[in-house]
């Protein structure tokens, strides 16, 4: 049975990479744009309800992943409005949000499916049934889901269109010096409101993973992921490809401690913690100097 | 200036009404019918924990006992679901100070908010669903708990008879003593069917998240079944669902636990082991009823039928029949005491 641990902790390692990877992608493209965005948590939750509950009304996976999306969307809309318009401090919108998200779920949840526990089951994705019981079958499974590859695709596309497009240097311009973008004829506030909206969306998606990877949605799943692609975002230096690499890396960790845990199974606890210990290390040892810093008007609110 | 203020205090307004709407703050109360005749009535008030009932589990299985003592016994009966971790104790207060006869909290979680209250109460009787002992137990409480690791013997057994590759999985929620016990008694019981079974133990994290978090019980369970184990038991609360999921698509068996979990994957659990708090309930409310209530700890296990396992009608079907009486045979001999189930 030693040739399948090697897969199966690639597959782990990629599966618990997705949900986490997307919001990290997510919240770096916010945050870059000068927004701070902790409602992370709230937006996977929610999308990964509405995910479901848009599967179970359309019966299409497709359905499924735009409401997810969408809902998302709503989110960084509502977020934006509050912070840039409102003026209300982004702290308190997003824990504001990650309020809502948490009791309004639970609240549909009874109205839509009379439980407090889960949701109807819903097929998801699964375009091709990849039956078996190896490592090698579980790394497949995951290879042939789709929004493995959405997770990838974004994380390229965000990357290259904020380092190389004009609407990258404007996202940049507003997150660094919002006065001196403005200036020079950026719409701050308009780049601003996208970014964030774009952002949550992305968000969003990996709510929709989430949701489709347990084919149903369940109270509370998102168990913290938005946090930890928090802690993402900030241990990368607010780069979304490098964000996305940190959410590999965690997801790593947790993978081995599973695996560790199987092999040897003596101190269990400790191998839990493996992936946030290895998170503050990084945060010590690597993340420093300048192509770490925060975006200087990350918070910085800019009148118009 | 001003008009920017404004707005802003309408937007804080406006977040402030919408969560006010969202959160799920309805405590909301079962019917009591009033009976007119008969001997005097018992009061019940039955506190959930947040997101309890509804959970097809066992906080269900706790109201149907209340339901059932009801129907059976006439109690007046209510019920409260706090809408946060930190009203769990006013919940209880205001049963208490309603002057309910009982007192019910269901779930470890309430133990020591049941201590705390039944001490400001002592003339009211209290019980809690699942009790962890911390300390002394107060003289009005009546400690519900199972012997989860009877129960799990049994599901270990027929996990050893079941599986074909001789490797079998336990997926634990939150690492500690609460589950271990659940552990131990899987294992022994694989290990007393098929000595020369592997048990692949993991747990899915060491904080209470640990119960609501499908996403890593499912990878969890994934790495358990890429090492062979091809027969999985799961003591991880609404986790669980993840090693269902990684089961159906490994095409290999899943064991639920607390309740009867086949409708949560038909096909894939084959059984489950079942801790009967619906029948805990129904005891205590009967005997405060009829002024037996007994104060302390009390344990039921196979012989009291406080734990059981899934073995009969179609939710078994996918246990042959000499498994099931391999296994029942087993019971009969933890039940006579020639075989004690470690805990630890």
């Amino acid at each position: 049975m030693n040739g399948q641990v090697v897969p199966a902790f690639l597959a782990a390692t990629l599966e618990m990479s997705v949900p986490l990877g997307l919001a990290a992608i997510g919240g770096a493209l916010s945050e870059r744009a000068g927004v701070p965005n902790i409602a992370l948590e709230g937006i996977l939750l929610g999308s990964a309800f509405a995910a479901v509950a848009g599967m179970v009304a359309s019966g299409s996976a497709i359905g499924g992943l735009v409401c997810g999306a969408l809902t998302g969307a709503t989110f960084g809309l509502v977020h934006a409005a509050l912070v840039l318009r409102g003026r209300i401090d982004a702290i308190v919108s997003g824990l504001a949000l990650n309020l809502v998200a948490a009791g309004g779920t639970r609240t549909l949840l009874r109205a839509f499916y009379h439980s407090s526990a889960n949701s109807p089951n819903v097929r998801g994705f699964s375009l091709v049934e990849v039956a078996g019981s190896s490592g090698g079958h579980g790394l497949l499974r995951v290879l042939v889901d789709p929004l493995t590859w959405v997770f990838v695709g974004l994380a390229v596309l965000v990357a290259r269109g904020l380092r190389a497009t004009r609407w990258g240097l404007w996202v940049r311009a507003a997150g660094n010096d919002p006065r001196s973008a403005y200036a020079a004829a950026v719409p701050v506030a308009g780049v601003r409101l996208g970014a964030v909206v774009v952002g949550s969306a992305i968000t969003g998606l990996g709510g929709v993973a989430l949701a489709f990877s347990q084919h149903q949605f369940q109270a509370g799943m998102s168990g913290g992921r938005g946090f930890i692609a928090l802690a993402a975002v900030i241990v990368s230096g607010w780069r979304p490809e490098r964000a996305a690499l940190a959410c590999v890396a965690f997801a790593a960790l947790e993978a081995a401690g599973f695996v560790l845990q199987d092999r040897g199974g003596a101190l269990p606890a400790a191998f839990a913690v493996l992936p946030y210990v290895g998170t503050l290390l990084v945060l010590v040892l690597f993340a420093r100097g300048r192509s770490f810093q925060a975006p200087r008007g990350l918070g910085v609110l800019h009148d118009e | 200036m001003i008009a920017r203020r404004r707005l802003a205090l309408f937007a804080g307004a406006l977040a402030v009404a919408v969560l006010v709407t969202f959160l799920p703050a309805r405590a909301r109360q079962g019917a009591s019918p009033s009976r007119p005749s008969g001997p005097p009535s018992v009061r019940v008030g039955l506190v959930f924990d947040v997101g309890g009932r509804g959970d097809k589990s066992f906080n269900d299985a706790a109201y149907e006992g209340l339901v059932r003592a009801e129907r059976e016994l006439g109690a007046e009966i209510a019920y409260l679901e706090p809408s946060g971790a930190e009203d769990r104790e006013s919940a209880l207060r205001l049963f208490a100070s309603r002057g309910t006869d009982l007192v019910i909290g269901v779930g470890f979680i309430f133990s020591s908010d049941i201590d705390t209250v039944a001490k400001d109460y002592p003339r009211i009787h209290f019980a809690c669903v699942d009790y962890a002992p911390r300390g002394e137990i107060p003289s009005n409480v009546a400690a519900l708990a199972f012997k989860e690791e009877e129960g799990s013997f049994l599901v270990g057994a027929a996990a050893g008879l079941l599986t074909k590759t001789k490797h079998v999985g336990f997926a634990g929620g939150m690492i500690g003593p609460l589950i271990r016990k659940f552990e131990v008694g899987f294992e022994a019981g694989a290990k007393a069917t098929c000595p020369a079974c592997v048990v692949h133990a993991g747990y899915v994290g060491p904080t209470p998240e640990a119960y609501h978090d499908p996403g890593k019980a499912k990878v969890l369970a994934a790495t358990q079944i890429a090492g062979g184990a091809d027969v999985l038991y799961h003591a991880s609360g609404a986790s669980g669902h993840g090693v269902f999921e990684a089961a159906r698509e490994a095409k290999v068996l899943a064991i639920g636990v607390d309740s009867d979990q086949h409708d949560d994957m038909p096909g894939v659990v084959a059984t489950s082991m079942v801790k009967r708090a619906d029948v805990a309930v129904l005891a205590v409310i009967r005997e405060a009823k009829e002024g037996t209530f007994r104060a302390g700890m009390r344990i039921s296990g196979l012989a009291e039928g406080g734990v059981d396992w899934v073995h009969e009608g179609p939710h078994a079907s996918l246990v042959p029949r000499d498994v099931v009486d391999k296994v029942e045979a087993l019971r009969a001999e933890v039940i006579a005491g020639r075989i004690k189930v470690p805990r630890e």
